[in-house]
């Protein structure tokens, strides 16, 4: 249960929300993105404001998703499409972009995560690291100004998780905000640029 | 000394006691719709009468022995006998060609006639097989009725219709389901007891006999009970028993005068018996019927696809509604998925066809289609439901956070998951689907299993029958696992 949970997050920042397992890391990332439904206070995204208590009515519910992207903490690729067609779904069927140019803005977004040359390939193909660029991809694909992500440095090796930081850095360099949800420690110190402490969901 | 003395004793005894018991005749019948020959008795239902009864009474006592009653269905009791599992078969068993070859048969104890019975409409221009070129008429299968009625389908152009039982017929013919029935005056005038609304025509299409089949084996016994019989016949003991259920008339004084004089009696007249099956060797039998068998695959096989096409759609609507649905909708299906699953698909069939005949008279085709569709979409929708549950949440919210709708969700991403999940459990039913449509012959849909009954018992064998019969079933359901097993490969579904 989270109370008192009061934060500001600025366009461009790295946040990374720290504590043990269970204080709440990942209900509040779950709350941002209208997953988990909170009984009192508000939460405002680059204007998308979503209230206590009520259900999210379903316009507001549409535009946060064009704000907010979650990657979580096991990837959730979509099993039966391969990479390439995990970026491309939701910019085709929910935002109305062609296939052709779908497509060419994946692969793009590929690349850039240097996971291009497994775009033909299905999830159980994909080894940890190169699935969770595939899942930062997907959620980029739709452009959201917000990226949530939950233990992303979760079932990473140290080589990997430096890549990880350095793409979460050019990220930020793209005026994207990101809020992490960690207990990676070292992470947190070397890449965010504020750390948030949560303990039995209230701040620490 | 006392010891031995006790020992003795108690020997003694023993053997008292055996030798004292009786022994007994099992017989064979099917109390079904069996009146008049055998039937539970209306105001006691655990005992059973009928004129076979008395005979079988006449017969036992007269070999010092107690008749014992061995339910069987109609169509299987010669089988049945052969197979040791009754002494005797009666119950109004005709006696034909490939009966007197494959079986021990007692004399004919009783003449009846092939008799067309028709609406009392249809009275003035319906009087023989030839008056029906384009019209249903019924009859029970594996009879000499049937077989007069197949060869009247190429003569005469009429359709034939086999039933399980000799009561639907005649129901059926009153509410025009049915043109005209065929079957033995016997039976004709005792459905008119209880049905009303159709005539008898006088014409008599055939004449056969009824008579009592043992096994081969069981010659000796054979003869001893023709012996009975035939005192039976010469001192009115049958007589009596035939007036006492109103079933003697002037054909049995003929009969019986023809046997006690040691006339020969055929089986059969008025149906040329030199091409039965039974009259062949059985390789050219099997040829003969494999057409028929063929068509009958074809019903087989259509019917199955159709039914399981409607319970598939039907299925995903039902698990749909139960995973989406409000709590009503959850409800109401939950509960027409535990009556389908509960109750068994024959019930269910008899209801469809005869049960609703009153409110909705649906073609037996559709009817078979109709139940075995409602029943198996209740076990599909399980499948589907549970393959839907199957799908990780965690995919679902990935999908809603992209920005799909609920329905997106289902149709994109949980869908074609949980339909990659539910293949095999599907192939498996539809495979169970083919086997059991060889239950709608009850609603007289010839489908591949009938066929092969009266197949069987036309030749009086279940050998090649039967193994043609499972080689057809086999040759349409090992495609369809193979396909399935081709599939599941292609999609390699990670448990």
């Amino acid at each position: 249960m989270l109370s008192g949970v009061s934060l500001d997050v600025n366009r461009g920042e790295l946040v990374a929300i720290m504590g043990p397992s269970g204080s709440g890391k990942t209900t509040v990332l779950r709350a941002i993105a209208g997953l988990e439904r909170f009984q009192a206070g508000r939460i405002a995204v680059d204007g998308v404001v979503l209230a206590g208590g009520a259900d999210i009515p379903s316009p507001t519910l549409r535009e946060l998703r064009r704000k907010v992207g979650m990657v979580f903490q096991f990837h959730c690729l979509f099993e039966h499409l391969s990479a390439i067609d995990n970026v491309c779904l939701a910019p085709v069927h929910a935002f109305g972009i062609t296939v052709p140019e779908a497509r060419r803005r994946g692969l793009e977004l590929l690349a850039g995560f240097g996971v291009e040359h497994r775009a033909a390939a299905l999830p159980r193909q994909l080894s940890g690291g190169e699935a969770q660029r595939v899942a930062i991809a997907r959620a980029l694909a739709v452009d959201p100004p917000l990226l949530l992500m939950d233990e992303p440095t979760a079932s990473l090796d140290p080589a990997r998780r430096a890549e990880l930081g350095a793409l979460m850095q050019e990220l930020q360099r793209q005026r994207r905000t990101l809020v992490i949800a960690t207990h990676d420690e070292d992470f947190a110190s070397d890449f965010a640029t504020r750390v948030v402490r949560l303990r039995d969901g209230a701040l620490a | 000394m006392f010891t031995r003395a006790i020992t003795l004793g108690w020997l003694v005894f023993a053997t008292v006691t055996v030798s004292a018991q009786p022994r007994v005749l099992r017989w064979a019948g099917d109390p079904e719709g069996g009146a008049p020959y055998v039937e539970a008795d209306p105001s006691h239902p655990d005992q059973l009468v009928g004129f076979d009864v008395d005979i079988v009474a006449l017969l036992a006592s007269g070999l010092g022995r107690t008749p014992e009653f061995v339910n069987v269905r109609f169509e299987s009791i010669s089988q049945s006998v052969a197979r040791g599992d009754a002494d005797i078969g009666m119950s109004g068993i005709e006696d034909t060609p490939a009966r007197r070859l494959a079986m021990a048969v007692t004399m004919p104890y009783y003449e009846f006639r092939e008799v067309l019975s028709v609406r009392d409409a249809d009275a003035g221009r319906f009087r023989s097989l030839a008056d029906l070129r384009g019209k249903s008429v019924g009859t029970l299968g594996g009879t000499i009725a049937y077989e007069i009625l197949l060869r009247a389908e190429r003569e005469h152009g009429l359709r034939a219709v086999s039933y399980d039982d000799d009561v639907h017929p005649y129901s059926d013919l009153v509410i025009g389901r049915l043109d005209a029935v065929l079957l033995d005056n016997v039976l004709a005038e005792r459905r008119q007891r209880t049905i009303a609304g159709y005539t008898i025509q006088p014409q008599t299409v055939a004449i056969g006999h009824y008579v009592g089949v043992l096994s081969q084996e069981n010659a000796p016994l054979r003869d001893r009970m023709n012996e009975i019989l035939r005192a039976a016949m010469s001192d009115g003991t049958l007589e009596r028993i035939f007036r006492k259920w109103s079933v003697w008339n002037d054909d049995q004084p003929k009969l019986h005068a023809q046997v006690l004089a040691g006339q020969p009696v055929a089986a059969v007249t008025g149906l040329d018996e030199s091409t039965s099956v039974a009259t062949v060797s059985r390789w050219e039998a099997a040829k003969r019927y494999l057409p028929s068998l063929l068509r009958a695959s074809v019903v087989t096989i259509a019917l199955s696809c159709l039914s399981m096409g409607l319970a598939v759609v039907l299925g995903v609507l039902i698990a749909t509604g139960r995973v989406y649905g409000g709590r009503l909708a959850r409800g109401s299906l939950t509960a027409y998925v535990e009556l389908m699953r509960g109750t068994p698909l024959l019930l269910q069939l008899f209801v469809l066809y005869y049960g609703l005949a009153e409110a909705v008279r649906l073609p037996a085709f559709v009817a078979a289609l109709l139940g075995l569709a409602l029943n198996y979409a209740a076990y599909e929708s399980e499948i589907y439901r549970s393959a839907l549950e199957a799908i990780p949440t965690g995919q679902l919210e990935a999908a809603r956070t992209l920005g799909l709708s609920e329905r997106q969700v289902l149709r994109l991403v949980r869908a074609p998951q949980a339909f990659r999940l539910a293949l095999a459990p599907m192939t498996n039913d539809f495979v169970a689907l083919l086997k059991d449509s060889s239950l709608v012959s009850v609603l007289t849909v010839l489908e591949l299993t009938k066929q092969t009954q009266i197949f069987a018992t036309n030749l009086g064998s279940w050998v090649i029958p039967g193994t043609l019969c499972a080689g057809l079933y086999l040759a349409m359901s090992l495609p369809l696992a193979g396909l399935a097993r081709r599939l599941e490969r292609r999609w390699k579904v990670v448990a």
